[in-house]
């Protein structure tokens, strides 16, 4: 304990946020294996990991660069769509599920960081509501273009169109994405064990990057852009990293979550789903990583949690939805909390060995 | 005054010798210019360069220690606009190697401008700044920082969320470096700079004796404390030149006083120019050697602080004229 309380403070909030996603996951894991949780709680384990590595992604733009994208499904489904193709081609070459989700995944993830590096290149021009309008819009063009792509391949190799099956000019083969349709007979490749190293690697990606000099750059960018110009920083180089680094990032998660079902359509991938991701970040702080985790658990299981009363389920997501945003951001609320914080504290000094347990969850803040 | 512009020239200086080389050099290439440009017109009746030949100052001042070396600044006729606003005009100005200079005049005279113009926040409309003996055109505001121009803000801009050591940190940035891949891989690199950016900036902070305060977040400290910060930061950017923009404004006399004992320790230290704007004249005239005085965009006056004192136009500018 004394040798963590040496570290810095930074470091030893990433440590607890990686303690926490490895402590989830083993717990998750084993009431998973003893049949402890519902089927259906179960089935979304993957996705609750492909939503936390978005989050985690997103938050590198909105909470450490400090730009609004309102895009990022919009890479998501590229590294989704990118990901289930290369996974079906390379069927026969690599047998073992898990290494051909890998490379999916990887070329998935590099797909959708060039395609970030090509939005990137002019919309690094922009600035706030400017910028989330036109990544706003990218990701429409990219739902628009996937809905009328149609892939397959058959021995001589990979056929695109834009028009129709019948103009793929197959020779026999197998058709992969079918219009609106969307990726069809996708193979299940995907699984907890590999969306928890999927989050790990994102952590690790994330929490590196913002703690290093290329982080801080980009830190200083958000902070004050004038004055990071003026101690010679080339502040489009360092959002347009950001940018590019979470679109790559997004990228896997697709691909990982597109692989998660036997089909996926590409209207999954609209606004709703890139507001979704912005949700988790914003309820879980900006620039707040462990937060964002957090919110992405907590809002992937609540609408399946309040399927007891029916109707008014989404209304009462929405309300706990507001009622969050307002208690977090509410600095009356706030200076409460830490009252009463302060006070169990003082009152763990008095009463020394029972307090300490009863206070051990909170004292982690 | 009949002679012409070279036997101007040939009256200067030696150490002016310098920029008339360059002068000619340009002279020479805009005559190239225009050559190739007759030449399309074809003809013998070949016409002979039309550069149009400007007169250039010849009275800048520098502290004698720097007169045998050629100056870290110079501005030549420089100017910009704001639509029909001439916010400054004809600036010229010259700072010697290890020169404190001021940069006074009344609210709104354009003194922030020149800054801005020096570290290319605006792009000049007219003339021509020399850093150096480098011309700076075309550079951005990263590009002067990297060639040696630092500044601070008249309203504080530090980076506010983060600690006071990764504002350091984040002014050394062009001084140590580190790729992404070494930082998001976590590659020996990575940790090799990392040890080198906590030392010096840990070493630079201490200079104002801030190294106590390194953990701290910048935006927290109190207002005397994040004007130093910000120029710690600015001379983590390694310059030869630092600007410093009303670096007094809200203190009390006894930090401002501070504040002067610790602009000439820096200017000893690091063997840099400064160029401050200050109101406060206590400050000015205590530590400058050089000031110039600016009103609706132009010169006014320029001198050591004692001749600035006496100077009529200076006190006209101030304390307008009496009848």
């Amino acid at each position: 304990m004394s040798k963590l309380k040496n570290l810095s403070a930074t470091t030893r909030s990433n440590l607890i946020t990686y303690a926490m996603v490895i402590v989830l996951f083993v717990v998750m894991q084993s009431l998973a294996a003893t049949k402890a949780i519902s089927s259906s709680t179960a089935g979304l384990l993957v996705p609750i990991t492909a939503y936390i590595s978005l989050a985690i992604s997103l938050n590198l733009v909105v909470g450490i660069s400090g730009e609004l994208s309102l895009g990022h499904a919009g890479f998501m489904s590229m590294g989704a769509f990118t990901g289930v193709i290369v996974a079906s081609m390379l069927a026969e070459a690599i047998p073992v599920g898990w290494v051909r989700l890998l490379v999916s995944m990887i070329v998935g993830g590099m797909f959708a960081g060039l395609a970030g590096f090509v939005v990137g290149v002019p919309v690094m021009r922009l600035h706030g509501d400017y910028l989330a309008i036109v990544t706003l819009a990218f990701g429409e063009i990219i739902k628009n273009l996937l809905n009328n792509l149609y892939a397959g391949f058959d021995a001589s190799g990979l056929h695109l169109s834009m028009t129709n099956a019948q103009a793929l000019g197959m020779d026999g083969g197998k058709i992969v994405i079918n219009g609106p349709q969307g990726a069809v007979g996708i193979t299940k490749l995907s699984n907890f064990t590999m969306g928890f190293l999927l989050v790990l690697f994102t952590l690790f990606v994330v929490l590196n990057l913002v703690n290093s000099r290329t982080g801080r750059a980009i830190m200083a960018v958000r902070d004050n852009r004038i004055a990071a110009e003026s101690v010679g920083i080339n502040t489009t180089k360092y959002r347009l990293i950001a940018f590019v680094v979470s679109a790559a990032l997004a990228g896997m998660a697709g691909a990982l979550y597109a692989q998660n079902f036997s089909s996926i359509v590409p209207k999954k991938f609209d606004f709703n789903t890139s507001i979704l991701i912005l949700v988790f970040v914003v309820l879980g702080g900006m620039g707040n990583i462990r937060g964002g985790i957090i919110a992405a658990i907590v809002l992937t299981i609540l609408p399946e949690k309040l399927r007891f009363i029916g109707d008014f389920r989404m209304l009462m997501y929405a309300i706990v939805l507001i009622a969050v945003m307002l208690v977090t951001n509410n600095r009356t609320i706030q200076s409460k909390i830490a009252d009463l914080r302060e006070r169990l504290r003082r009152r763990g000094d008095d009463q020394a060995a029972l307090a300490v347990d009863a206070e051990g969850g909170v004292a982690d803040e | 005054m009949s002679r012409d512009v070279k036997g101007t020239y040939r009256a200067q200086s030696n150490r002016e010798e310098d920029v008339k080389g360059t002068y000619k050099a340009q002279s020479a290439a805009a005559g190239a210019t225009s050559a190739a440009g007759s030449e399309t017109h074809g003809g013998r009746g070949r016409r002979g360069p039309t550069t149009r030949m400007v007169p250039v100052p010849s009275q800048s001042i520098v502290p004698e220690r720097d007169a045998d070396k050629s100056p870290i600044l110079e501005c030549r006729h420089l100017g910009i606009d704001f639509g029909g606003l001439r916010a400054v005009d004809d600036f010229n100005l010259m700072i010697g190697r290890t020169e404190i200079a001021g940069l006074i005049g009344p609210n709104g005279a354009g003194k922030t401008t020149v800054f801005n113009l020096l570290t290319k926040v605006y792009a000049p409309t007219r003339g021509t700044i020399l850093l150096d003996g480098v011309d700076t055109a075309g550079m951005d505001t990263p590009k002067v920082s990297q060639a040696g121009i630092a500044r601070t803000f008249q309203n504080i801009r530090l980076f506010d969320s983060l600690t006071v050591e990764d504002n350091v940190r984040i002014g050394l940035h062009n001084q140590i470096q580190c790729g992404m891949w070494s930082g998001m891989l976590r590659l020996p690199r990575h940790w090799v700079s990392e040890k080198e950016f906590h030392d010096k900036s840990l070493e630079l902070l201490d200079v104002f004796g801030m190294a106590g305060n390194a953990d701290d977040i910048a935006g927290s400290l109190p207002y005397g404390a994040q004007r130093r910060l910000e120029i710690v930061r600015a001379l983590a950017t390694n310059p030869k030149l630092l600007l410093l923009d009303e670096p007094a404004a809200g203190m009390n006399p006894s930090e401002t006083a501070e504040l002067m004992d610790n602009i000439v320790r820096i200017r000893d230290m690091f063997n840099i120019a400064v160029l401050l704007i200050e109101h406060d004249m206590d400050l000015v005239m205590g530590i400058c050697e050089g000031i110039a005085v600016l009103n609706f965009g132009k010169i006014i006056a320029k001198g050591t602080p004692a001749e600035i004192q006496s100077n009529p136009q200076v006190i006209e500018a101030y304390l307008g004229k009496q009848d």
